[in-house]
């Protein structure tokens, strides 16, 4: 089990505000971002591929999505 | 449908949005609404709050259809695309309070970060020192976002909770159908209407209903938010968000050139005032409120119509903020700042600051 941010529930930016931060500390390896709107969804996508990381696998979990980020 | 999210999701899909808006709104210009008010969410809110009685000032009374639109229309794509999704729980009175102060300090510069596009789009150099104000405020909270500041997180809720402020809208609807303008009369029904300034200007109702819906659609399938496009470029670099605010602008001017519409100056710019520092100051207060709430007045109209119950509270904040506005004399005027503007500048920001020093928390 890698390490995980919980973004459920909070407002633009800081989804993707704590995702890059968590990002930017492991620099490399696997991150599950768990969100609760599209809008978290696409925002955290496109911050983590600014960083380089990938999205492993992107599906629905419970009200909102489990996002796994992957970078070797 | 995938290929459509997609789209919508990608830059060219955020631009073409912009260049509905900038364009749908230089032609509702063209069709009846104020000058470079084609769209204009905080002095459209605030002539609801005047229709129906919130305030008196007898020049900006009108229901507009716009906004009705922009709530609804998000609701359809956000089912749609199954994107509906009830929340709420977030700080509410505060997002209530940031809806008030950002009324209050857009009203200080006459227009919303969208108008303030349109406004230079028209070639109003006045809207200058509005778009720096909002870049200042906006600058501001994300200090805080930096610091820590956060509202707290939403739950999930009944469907219901979601579907209150899109009801309100199609209530204000059937006011709207029920008691139309009538011919010389202030009042219809229990709807009030301007005879004369802004209020009294306005496209027929099909159209104005019509491109909200549309705007609504395509702004909820894009997210398109003008305090988001500058808060990224501040916070991440990131010009997506951005470069849809750029294309509204450029639309906008483009389609003002060809309809005639474009006439460079400060002096006698349509429902705008020359005093720069207040015109700054108030997009301050604006810029910053939306920041510290997530979204700029566009976006919250867009998130209310897809469940967002927190965002619902904030227009509600600002349809009572334009009623407190011009009651008691923080709203301007094409003659300049109210008789308390300056004052209401300086406490909303007090409150602001306030906001964001003391509402911080490490999320971990």
């Amino acid at each position: 089990m890698g390490e995980l941010v919980d973004a459920r529930g909070l407002s633009c930016p800081q989804p993707v505000l704590i995702t890059l931060e968590k990002l930017k500390f492991l620099q490399h390896g696997k991150l599950v971002v768990l969100v609760d709107t599209d809008t978290s969804r696409e925002n955290v996508l496109r911050a983590a591929a600014s960083l380089g990381w990938q999205a492993k696998e992107v599906h629905p979990d419970g009200m909102g999505f489990r996002i796994i980020l992957e970078k070797v | 449908m995938s290929g459509i999210r997609e789209f919508f999701a990608s830059r060219l899909g955020i631009i073409s949005v912009g260049i509905f808006i900038g364009v749908s709104a230089a032609l509702l210009q063209k069709w009846g609404n104020p000058g470079n008010m084609g769209i204009c969410v905080a002095c459209m809110e605030r002539d609801i709050a005047g229709a129906i009685g919130f305030h008196r000032a007898a020049v900006v009374q009108y229901l507009r259809p716009e906004i009705l639109g922009f709530v609804l229309g998000a609701m359809i794509a956000a089912y749609a695309f199954r994107e509906f999704r009830p929340r709420a729980g977030s700080a509410p009175i505060v997002r209530f309070i940031l809806g008030m102060l950002a009324m209050i300090g857009a009203l200080v510069f006459l227009g919303c970060p969208w108008r303030a596009l349109l406004r230079l789009a028209g070639g109003d150099g006045n809207a200058i020192f509005g778009l720096l104000g909002l870049a200042a405020g906006i600058w501001i909270g994300t200090r805080f976002f930096k610091a820590g500041y956060n509202l707290g997180r939403t739950q999930p809720t009944y469907t219901s909770v979601g579907w209150l402020l899109p009801l309100i809208m199609l209530g204000l609807l059937i006011l709207r159908l029920i008691f139309p303008p009538l011919p010389g009369k202030e009042l219809s029904g229990i709807l009030f209407y301007s005879l004369k300034g802004p209020g009294s200007q306005y496209a027929p109702l099909a159209v104005s209903l019509g491109v909200g819906l549309a705007v609504g659609f395509l702004a909820q399938r894009s997210r398109f938010c003008t305090m988001g496009a500058l808060r990224d470029l501040f916070l991440f670099r990131q010009i997506h968000l951005f470069s849809g605010m750029v294309a509204l602008l450029a639309a906008a001017f483009l389609t003002n050139l060809g309809l005639g519409q474009f006439k460079p100056g400060f002096m006698g710019q349509p429902v705008a005032h020359t005093m720069q520092i207040w015109n700054f100051g108030g997009m301050v207060v604006a810029g910053l409120a939306f920041a510290l709430a997530g979204g700029c007045p566009g976006r919250q109209l867009f998130m209310a119509g897809e469940g967002d119950g927190d965002a619902a509270v904030f227009v509600l904040g600002m349809i009572v903020g334009a009623a407190v506005s011009h009651n008691f004399g923080l709203a301007s005027s094409p003659a300049g700042v109210g008789p308390y503007s300056i004052h209401a500048v300086f406490i909303s920001l007090a409150v602001l600051l306030f906001i964001g020093f003391t509402m911080r928390q490490k999320m971990s």
